[in-house]
This record gives structure tokens, sequence and C-alpha cells, in this order.
């Protein structure tokens, strides 16, 4: 008999936020040393309150809006109580009854065609910390507590091991470029929710639940392994399926039970009357949509008929904040095409040799623009405009001033151009000979002085065609 | 030391041990935070140093606020005859006024019997930054202080928006000014009235009879609602309780058991050894209403109550300014075991129970108590100020 899967998914992201969800404490990617981000309120003394991070609430929004889901305009915060010692209050504060997002679609492109996967809801919530285990002790730390998460909960739409990792792959890029979250490892948990049924049927089969897993291949693996246990008991009788909660062990590639239902927690869920629900105005989600980075399909597409490589796509869908300098600067006027190429070969040329990368570029709009214009327009040429990038790039200059102030915007009218190529013509008397001898090197070596003698500034192709006539 | 956990030089404000002082170990009357020394002080006590008044100690409470009025705590297992103590300190003229939290009645309980007064302030009007908390939705900070006066001066200081409680209400500050009260209208709650003993009966005639000399109209009516609303707020109170309370668990800061074999002992010799023997039946109760089949007809039930009633006090406040009503079945204390704790202070608590469910000022003044709509405090001290001095 032929067996169909079906899998659902809950993922849980850490949003890339300045400070935890209910306190100032730094976010996820602060802390060096254990217990190094943590405050009264994140250690669950008494006396703190919870105090509401608006930006946790756009970025879920923003998440959502990407997963085509109807945002709540009414939403409320939930206790689910368990007692662990990396959980410093024993109840974890998280969204039961009104969560944030709820009914989006997500549409795959997979190997059988193209797959929908629909989104139940997307909550928001606080991490857990950390236990570290040494020697005779069990150490806790508490820099994670209350990092910001979504989590993001499908129907059970999912078919295959395939399918899960393509909408993994897809949530990670769409979060990246939505600087949502840069899914780094561990900031990106899945629980992966299957069960088996014979193809055809419309019953659901019994459901195991995987926990905690970081890694796509650790969850194609568990997958596969799973699918296989349930069929293998189904079809041979090897074992008796109850719906419980499993582990997955990487290194043996088998899944374990951790706790059935007859023994799972009671959560005694209960809204938290700290927090006021939040209501979320026509306003603010109007600022949140024209905040939200374009979908990330659609944008590649666009960046595609620019006439921008696949290369710099790549580049810039996973770099929030470069493709939005790019839109931008297009936005002003530029060229999609060359500003690119200013942003992502130029730019990123200047960085590295300070040992610098993209992420450390911190130009604006308007100075890229300002030089892109001044070239575009010929008042300098291209070389002149990479000296004015590289002073902005590095000390953050006027590019107009400090044009102005180099001599770059000179001018020479071809009477000026001619006596300089006089000049370098009789200077380099070898040069020209060999030129004459058939040497076009030579052409090169001699343009350069030119260019050197009137300090970059005037058009290249004029002072060539001068160059070549007077030859 | 007597009424003191902690007790500082020349101070004139008490504060109860469930409010934080920074760098002052407060205990809120239980063994299970022994030690705990916090890192900052309540928003009320910061705006009170602010304003050049000065903290006096700590003051005795009973365990987490959950009993009568402070007979059951930590601190009485060493010395006995604690009850009321900020209470008691504001009685002898030793401080000005006193700061506690009104979670269960305990406060307005200790104000009639030590025959001083506790204003329990409209809710979110007084940042509960820094109270050690038990249940978040009802519970307040509040004013002792002998006379309606006294208890305004303090109001005016304390109250005011908070941006570090994010139940705070966005106002800066609100009236408690004392005026005229002629013309005003108070309706004695005859099911409260029956409920208490001749002296309480009689408290509440003599101080009608002072309203009436002032031009008050006061009428007794029928508002037949108590036993309701306190079933709701001992569900929400105690569910609340237990989840609050749950962080005490010995792995962090507080109590820790001596013995212990692995992290389950920890948690439950830690827990069993800190916390008594009233505390562990609020928890048991608070996590019975939430568990799975019953959270629909209890904690879910109480909010619908808490909202229901609501509108029913809104109407009936249509017609009259405040309401009078005893604060406790009994003029005065009687001791009794910890084990009829819990029974106890719910049928106790029928008294009190309506302010913390809906969130209303309720004033304990001449052993009696006066409650009414929100943001109404400054009729209550007004009716309150009118009585006292006929009174005198
Ligand atoms: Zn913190």
């Amino acid at each position: 008999m032929n067996y169909e899967l079906v899998i659902g998914l809950e993922t849980h992201v850490e949003l890339d936020t300045n400070s935890k969800i209910f306190c100032s404490c730094g976010g996820h990617s602060s802390p060096k040393e254990a217990n190094d981000c943590v405050c009264p309120a994140c250690s669950g003394m008494p006396g703190m309150l919870p105090v509401m991070n608006k930006r946790v609430v756009e970025l879920a929004v923003t998440a959502g809006l990407m997963l085509n889901c109807e945002i709540s305009r009414y939403t409320t915060f939930d206790k689910k109580n368990y007692y662990y010692p990396d959980l410093p209050c024993a109840y974890q504060i998280t969204q039961l009854n009104h969560p944030i997002c709820t009914n989006g679609l997500v549409s795959l492109k997979t190997s059988g065609g193209a797959r929908d996967i629909r989104i139940k809801q997307i909550h928001m919530e606080e991490d857990a910390g950390k236990l570290v285990h040494g020697g005779k002790y069990s150490y806790v730390d508490f820099n994670r507590t209350s990092v910001p998460l979504i989590e993001i909960v499908t129907q059970p739409d999912f078919r295959s091991a395939e399918e899960v990792v393509t909408y993994l792959n897809k949530l990670k890029s769409m979060f990246r470029s939505g600087g949502i979250s840069e899914c780094e490892e561990g900031a990106m948990r899945c629980d992966v929710n299957i069960s088996v049924r014979p193809e055809g049927s419309e019953k659901f089969g019994v459901r195991t639940e995987i926990k905690n897993m970081s890694s796509f291949e650790a969850i194609e693996k568990a997958i596969r392994y799973e699918a296989q246990r349930h069929i293998d008991a189904i079809e041979f009788e090897t074992e008796e399926l109850v719906q419980e909660t499993r582990r997955f062990d990487d290194a043996s590639g088998k899944t374990f039970a951790m706790r059935n239902k007859e023994t799972e927690a009671d959560y005694r869920y209960f809204p938290d009357a700290n927090l006021m629900p939040i209501v979320i105005d026509d306003e603010w989600l109007e600022e949140i949509k024209a905040n939200k980075p374009e979908a990330v399909d659609e944008k590649a597409e666009d960046y595609r008929l620019a006439g921008i490589s696949d290369k710099e796509i790549d580049m810039l869908i996973s770099n929030h904040k470069i493709s939005k300098l790019l839109d931008d600067v297009v936005e002003k006027g530029a060229r999609a095409k060359d500003a690119a190429a200013w942003i992502l070969t130029d730019c990123a040329g200047i960085l590295r040799k300070d040992g610098k990368s993209l992420n450390d570029l911190t130009i604006t709009a308007e100075k890229l623009y300002a030089i892109i214009k001044m070239v575009d327009s010929g008042d300098i040429n291209r070389n002149a405009g990479k000296k004015i990038l590289i002073a902005v790039v590095e000390n953050d200059v006027d590019p107009a001033e400090f044009c102005k102030e180099n001599g770059l915007d000179k001018k020479f009218d071809s009477s000026q151009i001619e006596t300089v190529i006089e000049k370098v013509i009789a200077e380099n008397t070898q040069a020209v000979t060999d030129y004459k001898n058939g040497k076009v090197k030579a052409l090169q070596a001699l343009f350069g002085a030119c260019m050197k003698e009137l300090k970059g500034a005037g058009d290249p192709a004029v002072i060539k065609s001068l160059l070549e006539a007077k030859l | 030391m007597k009424y003191y956990n902690v007790k500082t030089d020349g101070g004139n404000i008490a504060v109860d041990d469930t409010i934080l002082v920074k760098d002052i170990e407060a205990l809120a009357g239980s063994k299970i935070l022994e030690g705990f020394v916090p890192l900052f002080s309540a928003e009320a006590v910061t705006r009170l140093e602010e304003k050049g008044y000065k903290i006096s100690g700590k003051t005795h409470v009973g365990e987490f606020g959950l009993d009568l009025l402070g007979e059951f705590s930590y601190y009485a297992e060493k010395e006995t005859d604690l009850k009321g103590a900020a209470a008691e300190l504001v009685k002898s003229g030793e401080v000005k006024a006193a700061l506690g939290v009104d979670l269960n009645g305990a406060t307005r309980r200790a104000a009639a019997v030590s025959n001083v007064s506790f204003l329990k302030p409209t809710y979110g009007t007084v940042s509960r930054y820094g109270v050690i908390s038990c249940a978040a939705s009802g519970e307040q900070i509040g004013v002792y202080a002998d006379g309606a006066k006294a208890i305004k001066e303090i109001m005016e200081t304390i109250a005011g928006h908070d941006d570090k409680d994010g139940t705070s209400l966005k106002n800066d500050s609100y009236d408690y000014s004392i005026g005229d009260v002629s013309g005003k209208k108070v309706a004695i709650i005859k099911e409260l009235l029956s409920a208490a003993d001749e002296k309480t009966q009689e408290k509440i005639k003599a101080f009608a009879d002072n309203l009436k000399k002032n031009g008050v109209t006061v009428e007794e009516i029928s508002f037949d609602v108590f036993d309701v609303v306190n079933t709701a707020w001992q569900i929400l109170m105690t569910a609340e309780t237990c989840n609050n309370v749950s962080r005490y668990d010995g792995v962090k800061f507080g109590y820790r058991a001596k013995e212990y074999k692995n992290i389950d002992e920890l948690y439950v010799n830690s827990r069993t050894e800190g916390f008594n023997f009233l505390t562990k039946a609020v928890i048991l109760y608070g996590s019975d209403v939430l568990s799975k089949g019953r959270y629909e007809d209890c904690y879910d039930k109480s909010l619908k109550v808490r909202r229901v009633i609501k509108e029913k006090f809104d109407e009936l406040m249509n017609s009259y300014d405040a309401i009078l009503t005893p604060v406790c079945s009994k003029a005065s204390y009687e001791s009794y075991e910890i084990s009829d704790a819990f029974a106890k202070v719910f049928e106790e608590s029928k008294f009190t129970a309506l302010a913390n469910l809906i969130g209303i000022p309720a004033l304990s003044t001449c052993g009696v108590q006066l409650m009414g709509k929100h943001f109404s405090e400054a009729t209550l001290l007004s009716l309150a100020y009118s009585a006292e001095k006929e009174g005198k």
C-alpha cells in the first residue's frame, strides 16, 4: 500500500530587536558571557512588571503580512505555567486566545509543482533561558530569557520532507530580507507534527510531535525516520502508535519518546493581567505596511527585470539594509543596474580594504545618489566619482563640497586638453615610438599620463579620441 | 523593632513589607523570600522620597498579605501579636502615614480594627511597580493615615501615570479635594449590614448620622451581589497568586531547602518549607480553578462576573454617590488557627472583594467602609472628612 505523509509545523523564530520583549535588556545578539544580559524583570524578581516592546508587535505584523495573514486588531497575552530552572517566573508569557496573526498562506515551488501551505496563526512569546551542565551542578543562563519570538503554526498541509525544507528556506529568506530575523544558528527552531495515512484516505493517522530541532538537515532526517516508523507500525505491526511527544537524536538518526498524552503537563493557561490588550488601529497598521519590504519573490523578479545579475540579486535579497539603500537610490532617479554596481562592487571594495563588510556601510541614499548624478550628467568622470565615494564611505564628507575642494569638477575644453596631450607626447617619446611601431599598450600608458596631468577630471572618451588624432 | 521587619532611623512613612524599598530586605511576610534584597524601590516609595518624606522601615504583613490583617507570617513565628502593624504605627502617631497593598482587604480590615483610615484607590491610579505581586488584576497600593486629609496629601504624591507599569492609567494626577458634601446620596447595603455584628451595625448608624448632619441623604437599599462578587474575586485572586508565587522556587533567590537530591526535590522541599499553610491553601485552590476542565466554570466565569458586576455597580452609582458597608463582620479581632484561615478570609472578604474585583476605590474609615465608582476618591474622602469632624 502507498502511504501519504501529513505534516504540520510549528516554527519559532527569534526576532532581531534591540531589546527583549518585556524589558530593556539587549536582544538576542547582544550577550557575550553567561548572564550578561539580565535584569530584575527577566530574572523573575518580584516587583518588576512586563512592559511591551512595540517593535516586537511591528515585526510580528510584518511577518504576518509577508505570509498573507489576517492581522488581529485586538491581541492579548496569556501565561503558560510550568516549572523549569531556565524559566525564572515559572510561567512563559505567550498568546493563546487572541494571537496577532491568523489564516495566512504560503506558496511553495517544489519539484512536484506549486503547493499552498495554510498558516493557522502567528503568535508572539518570550524565549526561555538555557541550562549549562557541568560537573556536579547545572547552571542557569538567563541571557536568552524574554528574547522575543514569533511562533508560526501551519495547518497539516505538508506532504513530504522536501516541502518542509522548501518552506523553511522560504521563511528564512523572507525574514532575512524583511529585517525580521537573521535566522542564525539556533534562532529558528521547529516542532514537527507528523502522521501517515493510506493514500486517498481522508482520516488522519495517529500523530506524533518531534520537538525542538534547528538544523534543516536534522528536520529532514527526522521526518524520514519518523514516517518510516509510522508506516512500519501500520504495515508490519512492529509497535502500537500512540499520540506522544518525541525527540530526535542526531547521532543515531532516530526519534525517542519523551512523554505521552496522559503524562502531558496541564499548562493552566490564563490571561496575563499585567499586559493590557494591544489594539492595532488603522494608522499603525498602515505605518507597518508602508515600512514592510516587498515579498522576496516579487522583489527578485523586479531586480532581474532591471538587469541586475543573479549573484547581485542574492546579495540584495539577503540583506534588507542594502536592498533598501538600492531601492532608495533608484527611487531618486538612478538606474538600478548602475546603482547595484556602485553599492555591491565599489562600496563593497572600499569596505573590504578596511576589513569591513557591506553590513558596515553607512552611506545615505542622498549622498550616493548625488555622486551617481554627477557622473551620469557628465559633470565628472567615473574615476572622480569613485574618489568622492571613497571619501564619503570612509569619512562621510559632503560629495559636492569634496568634489569642489579637490578640483574634481574641473572642466577642460579641447584646447586645454590638447595642450596637455602635446606636453605628454613631448615627454614620453619612447611610448610614442612604441605606439607607432604597433604596440597598442603604449597608448594606454600615454592616456594614463594625460589623465594624471588632468588630475582625473575630463571626459575619458574625449581625451582618448583627441590623443589618437594627435598621434 | 515591634511592627518592623527592618527599621531605619527617623522616618515618617512606614511601608508594608509587600512593597520594595531599595537595598532593604523584603520578605512579604514569607520565609520563601528570606535574604531577598531588592535592587530598586517601588515607584510610590520613590515619589514619596522625592517629595522629602523619609521611609521609617518595612512593616510586618501577613504572608503575601493573604490573611485577615497580618496575623500569620514568618515574623510571627518569632514574635507574637504583630497584626495590623502599619495601622498600629499610624495610630500611635509614630509615623504620618503608611503604604500597604490591598490584595484581599487585609489593609482595610487592619485600619478598621486599629481605628485609622485606609484608602484603596481606583485600580491603575497608583503604579504597582515594586509591589511583590500576587493578583495583578485587582491589587493596589493604598494609604494608611489618621483621617481623610492625611490620606489626600499622600495620594497626591504617589498617584499618576508610570511607564514602568503597563496597567498604569494615563493621567498624571487625580482629584482628591475635600469639599462640601451636602446634597450627596449614600446607600447602606442591607445584605452586608445584616451580616455584621451589633457593634459594627452601631458604627454604621453613627457614621450615617454624622453624614446626615452634613446634609447627606442616607438610604438603606438591597444590592444582593456580594456572595457572587466574593466567589469571583477569590477565584481570580487565588489563581493569579498561585501563578505569581510560582517564581519562588529556591533556584534564583530567597529560601532554598538544605536537603534535596535533584531539581524536583529542590522545588518541593523549598516551597514546602518556605510557604505557610494559608499560602499553600491559596496555591492549591488557585491551581485547581485554572486546571483543564475547571477553567471555563471557574476562571472564565469569574471574568464574566467581573464585567457584569461592573455594569450593575455603575448603574447603581447613577442614583448614589457612594455605598456604606461594614469592613468586616466583627468590630474587634478574635484569634483563630491557621488551619481555618482560608475559610475565615473567604468569609470576611465578602465585605471587601467588590473593590478588588472591579477596581473601584474603597475607604476604610471610622470602622466602616465607603465605596464609590471609579475615580470617586474625592467624594469618598469628603464624606469621610465630614463624618470624622462630627465624630470628634
Ligand atoms: Zn531584562
